[in-house]
């Protein structure tokens, strides 16, 4: 049996506290506070609130954040950085009025729920935005039950602090026994503003990489793998025009990686008592970074997975992409501090929180590893093609198939026709056949087409192939183990067991010598159109990553069901990362009619045009089932 | 006059600085191109989901030199410079560019360039360039200047090389060649050694202009920055530079110095 009420009182006991705690800190603030012309401060850790109920009100206005004495301007929502838990019970209905004290326009998306489209929250897509001064209300039946989140979906407001934790409690009991839980939301802050970042790497990508290799970095290496495979390898590098070391666009240079809205140092402590079955609701909010969490001397089992019961899964490690959440249930059994660590993917800074028994309590920071390197395998070179021996790190790919089973769907072979929209490649219905043979669509590499995708976009993965078995660079040699996609199992089967009926293709595709993103290499103002699905149809939808970087591709308003090779157990999820150079399926039920957002939430991504519109159309009856 | 010119220069460079597009030209002009596809709805009226033409403006001072004379030279301490930058989207820029220099192995005297150009994005690493290049000099005491039509390619060769290249067309039909390659080396991830090679050609003698038919002139650099912030980055280098030819010959002619090893000492930055 799990206890919620004492959950509850002792959030509202700290809560009550933490007021208290927030009166004294303002007194002491007073100056500050006119100094920065009557904008409050945030200081840290004041808990957010918890709002519940049927109608719920939320006011967006600018304040600043203190972040390790150093404030600077954010959003906020109700005046939290994160802004306030909405706890909602599933089956309710919810109103949410959204008023915006801000001076320019604002949006809040509820990231993951299903809800009629024109309740998005996407301006452009779903409705026109939430102007200056004036109030947007959101009603919606809330039909699922889960951890989600939600977030502006406006420009950069997301990475000034407007996120926060949505939790839906379930009608039916959870399938998993805990004592107490405690959100988990990770997130990057820093004191340069979103236009100032975005600038930055659009006249140099690798404006925040303090990690590119150097000449001492090429001394280590030539000692480790002799001077002529290192110079082979700089120079494969050097000549593709690439840089190896390119893990995170934005890093640990400008930002500081927040647990729950505190900085390491500040360190968040959930408290728990020994023997406690704690359930942790993990959320990546962060605009641009991917982290790698474990919790040393603690086995996490993964009991929810973008708000979806998944057949629990024991892991010591698993990575977190931006927008994806991860529920999962630790006993600590000692009455001990346990170090929450998120270190960033490409090891710049990590977020740290503590499990503690009380306050105060602290334990260990784990060391940091060293950055990772790209491969060849990462660029989609097969390997017999690949020529150049001492990459830096053992590939960890299996080696690609080029057997006659080889399934030949160079998608750049097919017509683009006007009947095709732009921005996607449909597959003929006997490169399906061909394809049902293999589980997991791309498990045997597939050959890129000819299309290289214009100028836009700067390499193509030669071979693409699946990779939901493998724990993604950086975390190959971890000698914890790593939850991996192909670990998803759903807990029950979903309804629709039915087979993808035709299949849409999307590259992903860029430029990192001009910080260009986009699908199919065009950007999304140069592919407006929406991408149609017809409604009630099943249609798989196949990613391929032509980029060197990993990506969190966010679908609103449907399910993607990873086809990862569960049978009728296929996972569900609202953000699937792709991997450099991998292919990677996913199937989806369109019932939901509408127009909806699809997108890189790497923020920079999708303001550079890695962005489309998808259009749920043909159910007769407008609304949605 | 060298002076006057010089100020010319840098006044047309901060002019071109200062112009600030109203955004919503560039906003019009995307719209044109978006409204095509269907009859008015509502959402046409609501903001772009993502706004990915955003324009934008960038500076590059790559060089900004001091030259010390050194002990053997007569003609006393100078500057160069070499500035270029663009403003616009991603695929559509218009560039400005800038260099200046006096007594070196090309140019005896001072000699001072602007270029206005619109580049296009191509093969996901270049910029085709086309527009005009107004060139002063001084020769023999006067100051001469000449309007010119340019053609040229920037970009990012194999390897990591930064490429110029550049043809120049004056009215007269006179045909001459710029060609510069850049190479930066990380020593550590703040200290950067820069390599760079520039060599100018031409195919008609212009008298005027110290140009002789052929390979006017070639010089090798080194600097030695360090970045400060990515932005910012005090250098020391030098640079070897010889002309050739016909070239040589008028330099000497304008009591420059056709061989020369220079020290420099400078900035380079961006914004």
């Amino acid at each position: 049996m799990h206890n919620e009420r004492t959950v509850i009182s002792r959030r509202l006991l700290l809560q009550r506290t933490g007021a208290l705690g927030v009166l004294a800190a303002m007194q002491q603030l007073l100056p500050a506070c006119m100094v920065d012309s009557l904008v409050p401060v945030i200081p840290p850790g004041i808990p957010s609130a918890t709002l519940s109920g049927e109608v719920i009100d939320l006011q967006i206005s600018e304040a600043r954040l203190r972040v390790d004495n150093r404030s600077a301007s954010a959003m906020t929502i109700n005046g939290t950085i994160p802004g306030p838990l909405i706890r909602l019970r599933e089956g309710q209905d919810v109103t949410l009025r959204v008023n915006n004290l801000l001076a320019e326009p604002t949006s809040i998306h509820w990231h993951g729920i299903l809800l009629p489209f024109d309740m998005d929250g996407v301006p452009g897509v779903s409705f026109k935005g939430i102007d200056p001064g004036t109030t947007f209300t959101y009603r919606f039946p809330v039909r699922q039950s889960g951890t989600y989140w939600y977030h502006s979906h406006s420009r950069g407001q997301e990475m000034r602090g407007m996120y926060a934790p949505l939790i839906v409690d379930p009608i039916e009991p959870e399938p998993f026994r805990y004592d107490r839980e405690h959100v988990v939301i990770l997130s990057d802050w820093t004191s340069e503003s979103p236009g100032t970042l975005f600038a930055n790497l659009k006249k140099l990508p690798g404006y925040y990489n303090f990690q590119r290799r150097t000449l001492t970095a090429f001394f280590d290496d030539a000692s480790r793998m002799g001077w002529w495979p290192a110079l082979q390898d700089y120079l494969a590098w050097d000549e593709m025009r690439m840089d190896p070391t390119d893990f995170a666009d934005v890093t640990g240079h400008t930002f500081t990686y927040l647990l729950n809205g505190l900085s390491p140092s500040a360190n968040w402590t959930g408290l728990f008592q020994a023997g406690d079955r704690i359930r942790l609701r993990f959320i990546n909010a962060a605009a641009m970074t991917f982290f790698d969490v474990h919790i040393p001397g603690l086995t996490m089992t993964v009991v929810q997975v973008d708000g979806q019961n998944v057949q629990p899964v024991s892991v010591e490690e698993f990575r977190i992409g931006v927008a994806e959440t991860i529920d999962v249930i630790v006993e600590p059994r000692k009455e001990h501090a346990y170090t929450i660590f998120a270190e960033a993917m490409d090891r710049s800074g990590y977020a740290r929180g503590t499990l503690a028994t009380r306050t105060g309590m602290t334990a260990v920071i784990p060391p940091r590893r060293s950055r990772p390197v790209r491969t060849m395998a990462d660029m989609g070179m097969h390997m017999e093609h690949q020529g150049m021996g001492g990459v830096e790190t053992s590939g960890a790919s299996s080696k690609p198939k080029s057997s006659d089973e080889t399934i030949k769907a160079e998608h750049g072979n097919h017509k683009h026709g006007a009947s095709h929209s732009a921005g996607q490649h449909e597959i003929s219905d006997e490169h399906l056949m061909v394809r049902r043979h293999s589980e997991i669509p791309g498990h045997e590499s597939v050959k890129h087409g000819p299309d290289d995708h214009g100028t836009g976009n700067q390499t193509i993965a030669e071979y693409s192939r699946n990779m939901m078995h493998e724990p993604g660079r950086g975390l190959e040699h971890s000698p914890r183990r790593v939850l991996l996609y192909s670990d998803l199992k759903s807990l029950a089967p979903y309804p629709d067991q039915r087979e993808p009926e035709r299949e849409v293709e999307l590259h992903l595709t860029g430029n990192m010598d001009r910080y260009l993103w986009s699908f199919d290499g065009k950007k999304y103002s140069g592919a407006p159109d929406p991408i149609p699905f017809r409604y009630g149809e099943r249609l798989r939808l196949t990613f391929v990553n032509d980029t060197m970087m990993e990506h969190p591709l966010h679908l609103h308003g449907m399910w993607m069901y990873l086809e990862n090779g569960s049978g009728a157990f296929l996972p569900r999820k609202h953000t699937v990362i792709v991997k450099p150079a991998e292919r990677l399926s996913v199937a989806i039920t369109a019932d939901a009619p509408g127009r909806w957002a699809f997108h890189c939430h790497l923020l920079f991504h999708m303001e550079a045009g890695m962005f489309r519109v998808i259009e749920v159309s043909g159910h007769e009856h407008g609304g949605y089932s | 006059m060298k002076v006057r010119g010089r100020v010319a220069v840098i006044a047309m460079a901060c002019l071109l600085n200062g112009i600030s597009v109203p955004y919503a030209i560039a906003q019009a002009g995307d719209a044109t191109d978006r409204g095509s596809s269907k009859a008015v709805s509502p959402q046409q009226k609501w903001p772009l989901p993502v706004d990915d033409e955003e324009y934008r403006l960038f500076t590059l001072v790559d060089v900004l030199e001091y030259r010390p004379s050194t002990a053997k030279r007569e003609s006393g301490s100078d500057y160069r410079w070499d500035i270029e930058g663009w403003y616009g989207g991603d695929y559509n820029r218009l560039w400005f560019k800038s260099e200046g220099q006096r007594d070196t192995a090309f140019k005896a005297d001072s000699d001072v360039d602007f270029q206005l150009l619109y580049g296009r994005f191509i093969q996901k690493y270049y910029d085709i360039q086309v527009g005009g290049r107004v060139e002063t000099q001084s020769f023999r005491g006067a100051t001469v200047t000449r309007a010119q039509t340019v053609i040229g390619i920037e970009g990012l060769v194999p390897y990591n090389y930064e490429l110029e290249a550049a043809l120049f067309i004056d009215l007269d039909g006179k045909v001459s060649g710029r060609l510069s390659l850049t190479k930066d080396f990380m020593l550590t991830q703040q200290l950067i050694f820069q390599g760079r090679v520039e060599s100018n050609m031409a195919v008609q003698r212009v008298e005027r202009f110290t140009t002789g038919s052929g390979l006017n002139n070639l010089e090798f650099g080194v600097r030695l920055r360090y970045e400060i912030r990515r932005e910012f980055a005090p250098y020391v280098g030098f640079s070897l530079e010889r002309s050739f030819g016909e070239t040589a010959t008028l330099v000497r002619q304008e009591g420059g110095d056709p061989s020369q090893v220079r020290l420099v000492a400078g900035l380079r930055a961006w914004f």
